[in-house]
């Protein structure tokens, strides 16, 4: 992880460096950039160049953003193979004393010396008994999640969309509808906001935890009853880098069943119409709704949501670089290879600036992946405006 | 322990809140939108004025206002003050009638319904049985005369609005007393007129449409005597003396009858069609009143000949050889005349007209009968509105400057004082001088007195005059060509046609110590003007800045820059420009600001902005914000792309456009405006169809119109380290980024020589990329930098440059503080991701505190976008206070809004009013007046014990109502005499100096 590593010239060359580390050992090869071939080939490779045949592994990486990321298929293999910028690092993990854990989480929010430490350095005499392997993420970085499912209604569906850094659009639309609820007076028509249209290819529609017709309950644990599909669209906008929507699916059908009580009226209801109209269990919703107004929901921790959209503002300074707003004094010191600032440049060169600026910012990355995490994705996410 | 500490101390700010800020809507100032009817008492020398969309307002001598809403959404159609009372009484469009009155509470008059009324005629009646078309209020106080759609007359005792069946005149019986011949078979139809006899209170002469005229005997029940019109009716009038009637009718005639007789058929003393020969419009409605000596002042509105004026709003005044018809600029209401002396039995004094979109009083007595200017009720849309501008606490030199600049443009006027005298203003003096500066379509921009309850005009400043326009310079509202006829004269200044729209002001900016003004226009015009008290001859010198900085593969679509005259231009006293800056493109300009002490100009647009220096008239900077990719920005206004904004305002304006052919050729007219509406309704209905839908996405580079420049802020701070303090610009833009340069000036003695200089210092992106709105510097103990000059004319404590200063930049979803020199954030404040508004307006405030004189806090007002109000507090950004103020489907309104620096704020509710609010608890402006009782006569002395609730035939709940209204009223009464008493006695005093002064 020191710069003597760095060969300039080898981003040009058809060669990709690999760094492969099993335990407390080392192995250095090269690969050819074009020809990756296919996994298996690789697995076979790396049990050969480790010594350690017979051993079953779990072959990880650090990609840019310094996350670990698993190689399990041809896919992934060829995807960090053509992301390593120059080097390919690769952890290697005995299967059976693997923390699966570790793998494809937002490590950059978490205290960042546990993320490969955890992995790594950790005696394994401490280590927790590895959980049921169900499947490995698919995806290398989190795009959506379901969260709060312990406090929800059933009916209910908590979402967040990370849109950190992606060219993804959020890709859906909302409109005014009308929701029938379960009063003691009776049913209720009252006004809604549902979700209207989904864009294909967008972050929404590529999750499939949101569908045309959703009733939208929540932004960001504020509910948005009483409030006018203006309002609502501008809460979602003005949380856009991270939106936590609550809604009731509806489709119903595909609800987490959990055992035990709660959610009496649950089961008749769960059907919207064309119209967009949707029945609510007045006992699950309802209830709720109508004791804590404009509450935020227990569960839900505001610094959670706050720590990574946190002042990334950008400030340039003149004749100076490009420095995040927040805690980035740190990592500042390893941006030498920035252009330096001129203030007259011409704006049409503006693209190009933070292709540059990404570029540069994913190759640092590359090399210290545990202090570069944050200033790297800043980079990334205010990058495409920086005047370089 | 702890937690009960925390709760007094919430309680203790909870006090200081209070202390601190207090909402109202205190008055609204300008001219009521779609005035509808007119009424006047002589006697409490009140006006009121109804509007269509259910206000009545009451206007006395300046200050004194009042303001009263129905609940039905209905048209006023008629207003009637009760003769010698404070009561009035109105009749709306849905056909019932409303009693007001106006009562003292804690020393200050109060408009309040008291009661409410609709005729219910006999069963299985049809409607147009009851439908009032005249209301006559008798000078007995006692009864109120309706006269129906159906010919009959019902009387009603007031204020009770007791039917009193037995003395209704009815159509059958005033069928019978005329002659047969005349009568036939043919209906009279409906009642359109009913007037009193001045001379003879119990004769009312009932006129009906058909041309018939009835004089009724009220206390024996019989008709007296009648005339037999034969054109269909349009008004009555009875002179004075009681010998004479005068009807007008739809032909354009008037004619005059003299009932002295003792004949029941009244003689045709003269008929005449004033405008006659070819066939004319009717006169709608005619007086006569006489001079102690010499001929009477006859004045009548309407009759003009149909084909050649029709389309002339036009009201004539003949007395003895002069005649006059004065064409005003709008539909004419109503109108009526002042009259002098204590009984208003004098001589006339001044016509009062009420036309569409102003009030225009004229002055009778003096030759050539000017035009009285008005205290209230000035048309603010004069040419519509585009921008306004508030200056708190004016320099009393500068105010002198600005008045008799505006003195010697209102030459024209009438030397005479208002006539209207009603009420006392015990509102206390303003405490302060404050400028309100309304920018107009057609370039001028005109200064008000917004000290107090009234808004006046004090000046007049047109920018057309710099620039080449289309306009004709010979363009007279008073020419008169000698010898036309009619004899036209254009009266009042209503003019909504403007000749450019590029002459249109955008933004306004007036230093108050130094007088310098700059005002910047739609056509990327920047002017910068100087207080000069002589008139002056010079050229204004014209700098481009091209702030595409050679941006390429660009065509801008929009409008071309406005040409500049070369020559020298005169100019009268008062603001002269004599420095432009033309923006290329000449987009319009969206943010400006002025620096007096630094002479600096700052200017930006949806291209970027410029930095000028007005002393050496050069660019200092020139910065462009455009994103290249931009194209809606790019080609300016005339885009391809359609929004649905924009296909509704062309077929509203296609409607506006065929309503004022109507008004011109006056031809099926109905038929045009259903078809104009079903056109409107086809649209709207087509819009519904598509779904309404918004699209959820992130802000991004490549929005459009993220380089629109926002806002721009001079200050003096610590910009580049915290040891030395220097000038510096900053500018926000749409796209949410903020811009800073440092600035360089020379030293004073060399400033006329030597260069200023500008040096990008920092630059801020917002992560989440919203229009930045404001930007503000806060000093070392926290309180917003002082205005430039302030502290040089020790108005202002001068800022602490020992601490840390602050920048708060706020976005239009959250406010965010960041530290200089180095910036990084310190706190924020968010509101769109917590209710969903976004800031539209804000403002810097300065609350003093209602208990202690001492005590006051800085804050910013904000109006959102759902047209709701905040305080936020400075420098510690916590939401203070909100209350909901404009409809948030109010696009307008709440563009329109504009803040003073002692939290209160403006904002339009109509195209020509102006609605005041006050956020702060210690400034408040508001009417506060006393209108007198009138010396009661015995009578009416009697009548104002009411017996019991039975008389109100609505409903029980209304009657259970009136009799609370009732009691209170009595408690009121009874409780009050002393009180009352010395207020009167103050007041009399108070009028008769009034009176003196006139």
């Amino acid at each position: 992880m020191n710069k003597n590593h760095r060969v300039p010239s080898n981003r040009t060359l058809s060669a990709v460096e690999v760094k492969s580390k099993f335990g407390a050992e080392f192995r250095r090869f090269s690969l050819d950039r074009s020809k990756p071939g296919r996994f298996d080939e690789f697995y076979g490779l790396l049990q050969h160049v480790h010594r350690i045949p017979n051993v079953d592994l779990l072959v990880g990486y650090a990609d840019v953003h310094g996350d670990l990321l698993p190689i399990n298929n041809d896919d992934n293999y060829h995807k960090a193979i053509s992301v390593a910028s120059p080097l390919l690092r690769l952890f290697l993990q005995r299967k059976e004393e693997a923390d699966y854990s570790a793998f494809g989480t937002d490590s950059l929010t978490r205290p960042k010396k546990t993320v490969l430490a955890a992995v790594l350095l950790r005696p394994d005499a401490n280590r927790k008994k590895p959980p049921v392997i169900i499947s490995l993420p698919r995806d290398f970085r989190p795009v959506s999640s379901i969260i709060d499912v312990d406090i929800l209604p059933e009916t209910h569906r908590r979402v967040r969309l990370y849109k950190h850094g992606q060219e993804k659009p959020l890709g859906f639309y909302i409109r005014d509808g009308s929701s029938v609820r379960v009063t003691p007076q009776g049913l209720e028509k009252v006004p809604g906001i549902f979700i209207s249209r989904m864009v294909p290819g967008g972050l929404a529609e590529s999750t499939g935890l949101l569908a045309v017709n959703d009733e939208v309950l929540e932004v960001n644990g504020i509910e948005v009853q009483g409030k006018s599909l203006d309002q609502v669209t501008d809460m979602m906008i003005a949380n856009s880098h991270n939106l936590i929507v609550t809604v009731k699916p509806a489709n119903q059908r595909n609800n987490i069943v959990r055992s035990g009580g709660g959610g009496a009226a649950s089961g008749s209801s769960g059907r919207s119409s064309d119209s967009g109209a949707s029945f609510y269990g007045y006992s699950s919703s309802g209830t709720a709704v109508a004791t804590t107004p404009a509450h935020i929901i227990q569960n839900y921790h505001p610094e959670e949501v706050e720590s990574d959209e946190d002042d990334e503002d950008l400030v340039i300074e003149a004749g100076g670089e490009a420095v995040p707003i927040p805690r980035a004094a740190s990592a500042s010191c390893s941006m030498p290879a920035l252009p330096r600032y001129e203030p007259h440049l011409n704006l049409r060169t503006a693209a190009n600036g933070a292709l540059a600026a990404s570029n540069s910012a994913s190759s640092l990355s590359a090399l210290s992946p545990t202090g570069r995490g944050l200033e790297g994705r800043s980079q990334e996410e205010d990058g495409t405006v920086i005047t370089l | 322990m702890k937690r009960f500490r925390r709760h007094g101390q919430e309680s203790h700010r909870d006090r200081i809140k209070q202390e601190l800020y207090q909402f109202n809507k205190t008055v609204e100032h300008g001219f009521p939108h779609q005035p509808s009817a007119l009424g006047f008492s002589p006697s409490l020398q009140l006006l009121a004025i109804g509007t269509r969309s259910g206000a009545i307002k009451l206007y006395g001598a300046p200050g004194v206002e009042f303001m009263g809403l129905h609940d039905e959404n209905a048209a006023v159609t008629q207003i009637h003050f009760l003769p010698h009372l404070v009561e009035l009484v109105t009749l709306l469009d849905d056909n019932s009638l409303h009693m007001w009155t106006l009562k003292a509470h804690k020393g200050v008059s109060e408009l309040l319904e008291i009661g409410r009324f609709t005729l219910t005629g006999p069963p299985g009646a049809p409607p147009s049985v009851t439908r009032v078309t005249a209301v006559l209020a008798h000078s007995s106080g006692e009864l109120l005369l309706l006269g129906t759609e159906g010919g009959h007359v019902f009387v009603v005792e007031v204020p009770g609005f007791r039917e009193l069946e037995e003395r209704n005149i009815s159509l059958e019986i005033v069928t019978h007393s005329i002659p047969e011949e005349y009568g036939g078979r043919r209906s009279l139809e409906h009642v359109e007129s009913l007037q009193e006899n001045p001379a003879n209170p119990q004769q009312v002469l009932i006129g009906y449409g058909r041309g018939l005229m009835v004089i009724w005997d009220l206390d024996c029940q019989s008709a007296v005597k009648h005339i037999l019109a034969t054109q269909p009716l349009e008004s009555v009038w009875w002179t004075e003396d009681g010998l004479r009637v005068l009807s007008s009718h739809s032909d354009g005639s008037y004619c005059r009858w003299s009932v002295a007789g003792l004949d029941t058929q009244s003689e045709q003393e003269k008929s005449e069609v004033p405008y006659g020969h070819f066939p004319c419009k009717a006169i709608s409605k005619v007086i006569q009143l006489p001079t102690k000596q010499g001929p009477p002042f006859l004045l009548f509105s309407g009759g003009m000949p149909r084909a050649s004026y029709g389309d002339r709003h036009c009201i004539t005044v003949i007395h003895s050889k002069t005649h006059v018809a004065l064409d005003f600029t709008s539909r004419i209401i109503d109108f009526f005349v002042i009259r002098d002396g204590p009984d208003q039995a004098g001589e006339p004094s001044a016509l009062v007209v009420l036309v569409e979109e102003e009030l225009v009083v004229i002055d009778l007595q003096t030759e050539g009968w000017p035009v009285i200017q008005t205290p209230y009720l000035v048309p603010l849309h004069c040419s519509a509105i585009t921008c306004s501008h508030h200056v708190s606490a004016i320099p009393l030199k500068l105010w002198e400057r600005v008045l008799s600049a505006g003195a010697l443009q209102n030459t024209h006027y009438s030397k005479k004082p208002w006539p209207i005298t009603g009420g006392l203003n015990l509102s206390p003096d303003p405490p302060q001088r404050d400028l309100l500066l309304t920018g107009h379509e057609d370039g001028t921009v005109r200064f008000w007195d917004a000290s107090g309850v009234c808004l006046y005009p004090m000046y007049k400043l047109s920018t057309a005059g710099v620039f080449h326009t289309d306009a004709d310079p010979n363009d007279n509202m008073n020419q008169c060509t000698e010898g036309e006829w009619p004899p036209f004269r254009k009266v009042g200044c209503f003019d909504p046609y403007s000749d450019d729209p590029r002459l249109g002001i955008q933004k306004i900016h007036l230093c108050k110590y130094s007088g310098y003004l700059t005002v910047a226009g739609t056509a990327g015009q920047i002017l910068v003007l100087e207080l000069n008290d002589e008139s002056a001859e010079q050229a204004v010198e014209a700098t481009v800045a091209d702030l595409l900085q050679g941006q390429e593969g660009f065509r801008w679509k929009g409008h071309t820059r406005l040409e500049v005259r070369e020559e020298p231009v005169l100019f009268p006293p008062g603001f002269q420009p004599f420095a432009l800056v033309q923006c290329q493109p000449p987009a319009v300009v969206t943010a400006l600001t002025l620096h007096s002490e630094w002479k600096l100009v700052a200017f930006g647009t949806s291209h970027g902005f410029g930095l000028y220096d007005y002393q050496q008239k050069n660019n200092v900077l020139v910065r462009c914000t455009l994103n290249p990719s931009d194209q809606l920005a790019m080609e300016g206004p005339l885009s391809r792309v359609k929004s649905i904004k924009k296909s509704l305002r062309q077929s509203f304006r296609r409607i506006r456009r065929s309503r004022v052919s109507l008004r011109k050729h006056h031809v099926n007219n109905a038929a045009k405006l259903q078809d104009a509406n079903a056109r409107l309704e086809a649209e709207l209905a087509e819009m519904e169809l598509a779904p309404v839908q918004r699209k959820i996405e992130a802000r991004s580079s490549d929005d459009s119109f993220t380089g629109l420049v926002r806002t721009l802020y001079f200050a003096d701070t610590f910009l580049s380290d915290s040891s030395h303090n220097t000038p510096s610009l900053w500018a926000g833009t749409n796209g949410g980024s903020v811009f800073a340069y440092q600035l360089r000036l020379p030293s004073v003695e060399r400033r006329a020589e030597d260069l200023v200089t500008a040096h990008p210092a920092k630059e801020i992106q917002l992560m989440h990329r919203a229009p930045v709105v404001a930007i503000l510097v806060m000093d070392g103990h926290g309180s917003p930098l002082p205005e430039p000059l302030e502290v040089a004319h020790d108005l202002a404590r001068s800022p602490d440059m020992q601490g840390s200063h602050h920048l708060l930049v706020i976005s239009e979803e959250q406010f965010k503080v960041f530290t200089l020199p180095k910036v990084s954030a310190k706190m924020k404040l968010k509101l769109t991701a917590i209710d969903g508004s976004r800031v539209r307006r804000v403002g810097v405030a300065w609350f003093g505190s209602s208990c202690s004189e001492d005590y006051g806090e800085s804050g910013l007002t904000v109006l959102t976008n759902q047209g709701d109000l905040h305080v936020v507090s400075l420098p510690g950004v916590k939401m203070q206070v909100h209350h909901p103020c404009i409809r948030r489907e109010d696009v307008s309104g709440i563009a329109s809004c504009v803040f003073t620096k002692h939290g209160q704020g403006f904002y339009l509710i109509s195209p020509s009013e102006f609605e005041r609010f006050s956020l702060s608890a210690r400034c408040v402006v508001e009417p506060r007046s006393l209108v007198e009782v009138p010396h009661q006569t015995p009578t009416s002395l009697s009548r104002a014990q009411p017996d019991g609730a039975s008389e109100y035939r609505n409903s029980t709940r209304d009657s259970d109502e009136a009799a609370v209204l009732q009691e209170i009223q009595k408690s009121l009464e009874g409780g009050q005499p002393s009180f009352l008493e010395n207020n009167m006695k103050t007041a009399l005093t108070g009028g008769k100096a009034l009176s003196n002064g006139d």
